[in-house]
C-alpha cells in the first residue's frame, strides 16, 4: 500500500494546494457575484495556508508542545506564520463582505455585470 | 498512516472546492466553505499545526460563516448564471495550474526531515525557547514573544478592518436600499426588516379600518 502511494505522496499536498489556489483564481475571475468572488478570494488564501504548513511537517514527528519524552518536532516557524495569516484573512473577508452589502444597497445587486450594464461600463 | 489520511483528507478538500466552483445556490456555497475550513483544520491537525486548527476551526469555519450568512441575509441567496463563457478564466487557470505543477517536482518531498525549511532557525527555537520564555508550546512563545511585534501588527490590521467595517455598515438607509426599483426590494438589516413587516401590514390595513369607521 505505501509503495504503491510513495511517488504520490511525495508531491499530493503541493499537488491538492496547487488545485485549491486555481480554484480560488478561477472563481475569483469567471463568476460574477460578488460573495462567490470572496469565496474563491478565501480558497486562494487557504490553499496558501497549506502551502506554508505542509513542508513543515516531519512524518512521524509531533506537534511543537516540547516535552522529554519526544525528540522530533514538526517546524513551528510556519504555523506562527499561518496564525496570523487567518486572522487578517478573517478580517479582510469581513471589510469585503461589508463593501458587497454597501455595494447592494447603492445598485440593488451583487452581480458585477448587472452593475457594468447599469452604468453602462463595456466589459 | 499519516500520509494516507492527510491524503485522503485533501482528497476531500478538492471534492467540497468543485462544489463550491458548481453550486449556484449562496447558502449551499457558505456552508461548503464552512465545511472546507474543518477538513483543512482535520489536515492542519494531522501536519502537526494544533494551534492552526484550532484558530482555523474557529475563525474558519466559526467566524466566516457566520459573516457569510449574515451578508446573504442582507443580500440575496441566488446566483445568476452568468451570459459570458468562462473561457478565458478557465485558461489562465489551467496555464498556472500546469506552471505550478511542473515546479513541484523542484520540491523536497513532503515529510522528509532534511528539507531546507527544516535547517535553519526552527532548531534554535526548538532549543532555546524554554529556557527563554518558559514556554513549552514553541508556536506560542515564537508568537507572542520572539514575533511579539508582528503579533502587534496583526492585531493593528484587525483594529483598522473593524474600523472600516463599522464605518461601512454605520449610517445606513434603514428602509430598503435606494434603487427600490433595482430589483432587491427586500428591507436590509434583521431589526429594519422586521419594522417593515410591521410597517407594512398596518400601513395597508390602516386605512381600511378607518374607512369602516367612517362608513
Amino acid at each position: 500500500m505505501s509503495t504503491l502511494l510513495e511517488p504520490f505522496a511525495a508531491h499530493y499536498n503541493h499537488w491538492v494546494t496547487i488545485f485549491l489556489m486555481v480554484s480560488g483564481l478561477y472563481i475569483v475571475i469567471a463568476k460574477d457575484n460578488m460573495i462567490k468572488k470572496l469565496v474563491g478570494l478565501s480558497l486562494f488564501q487557504t490553499s496558501v495556508y497549506l502551502l506554508y504548513i505542509s513542508p513543515g511537517k516531519i512524518l512521524g514527528g509531533t506537534p511543537p508542545i516540547l516535552d522529554p519524552r519526544f525528540a522530533v518536532y514538526s517546524n513551528p516557524l510556519p504555523h506562527v506564520l499561518i496564525l496570523t495569516a487567518i486572522v487578517v484573512g478573517v478580517a479582510t473577508l469581513a471589510l469585503g463582505l461589508a463593501l458587497v452589502v454597501r455595494i447592494n444597497e447603492a445598485f440593488g445587486t451583487i452581480e458585477e455585470d448587472e452593475i457594468f450594464e447599469e452604468r453602462g461600463v463595456e466589459e | 498512516m499519516e500520509a494516507l489520511i492527510n491524503m485522503v483528507l485533501l482528497t476531500l478538500m478538492a471534492v467540497v472546492t468543485i462544489g463550491v466552483i458548481r453550486l449556484k445556490g449562496l447558502f449551499g456555497v457558505a456552508i461548503l466553505s464552512g465545511i472546507y475550513s474543518f477538513l483543512m483544520a482535520s489536515v492542519f491537525i494531522v501536519l502537526d499545526a494544533v494551534d492552526v486548527a484550532m484558530t482555523e476551526a474557529s475563525v474558519g469555519a466559526g467566524i466566516s460563516t457566520v459573516l457569510f450568512l449574515a451578508t446573504l441575509s442582507l443580500t440575496r441567496r441566488e446566483e445568476t448564471p452568468s451570459l459570458h463563457p468562462p473561457t478565458v478564466a478557465l485558461f489562465l487557470a489551467l496555464v498556472t495550474a500546469l506552471l505550478l505543477i511542473y515546479a513541484t517536482f523542484d520540491l523536497p518531498p513532503f515529510g522528509s526531515p532534511d528539507q531546507p525549511i527544516h535547517r535553519h532557525v526552527a532548531d534554535r527555537y526548538l532549543a532555546k525557547s524554554v529556557e527563554e520564555t518558559g514556554v513549552p508550546n514553541v508556536v506560542t512563545s515564537v508568537l507572542a514573544s520572539y514575533r511579539g511585534f508582528d503579533t502587534l501588527g496583526e492585531v493593528i490590521v484587525i483594529f483598522t478592518a473593524g474600523i472600516g467595517v463599522i464605518l461601512l455598515l454605520k449610517g445606513r438607509p434603514r428602509k430598503g436600499p435606494r434603487g427600490e426599483d433595482g430589483g432587491a426590494s427586500e428591507p436590509i438589516e434583521a431589526d429594519a426588516a422586521l419594522e417593515g413587516r410591521h410597517g407594512h401590514e398596518p400601513r395597508s390595513m390602516r386605512p381600511k379600518r378607518e374607512g369602516g369607521h367612517a362608513a
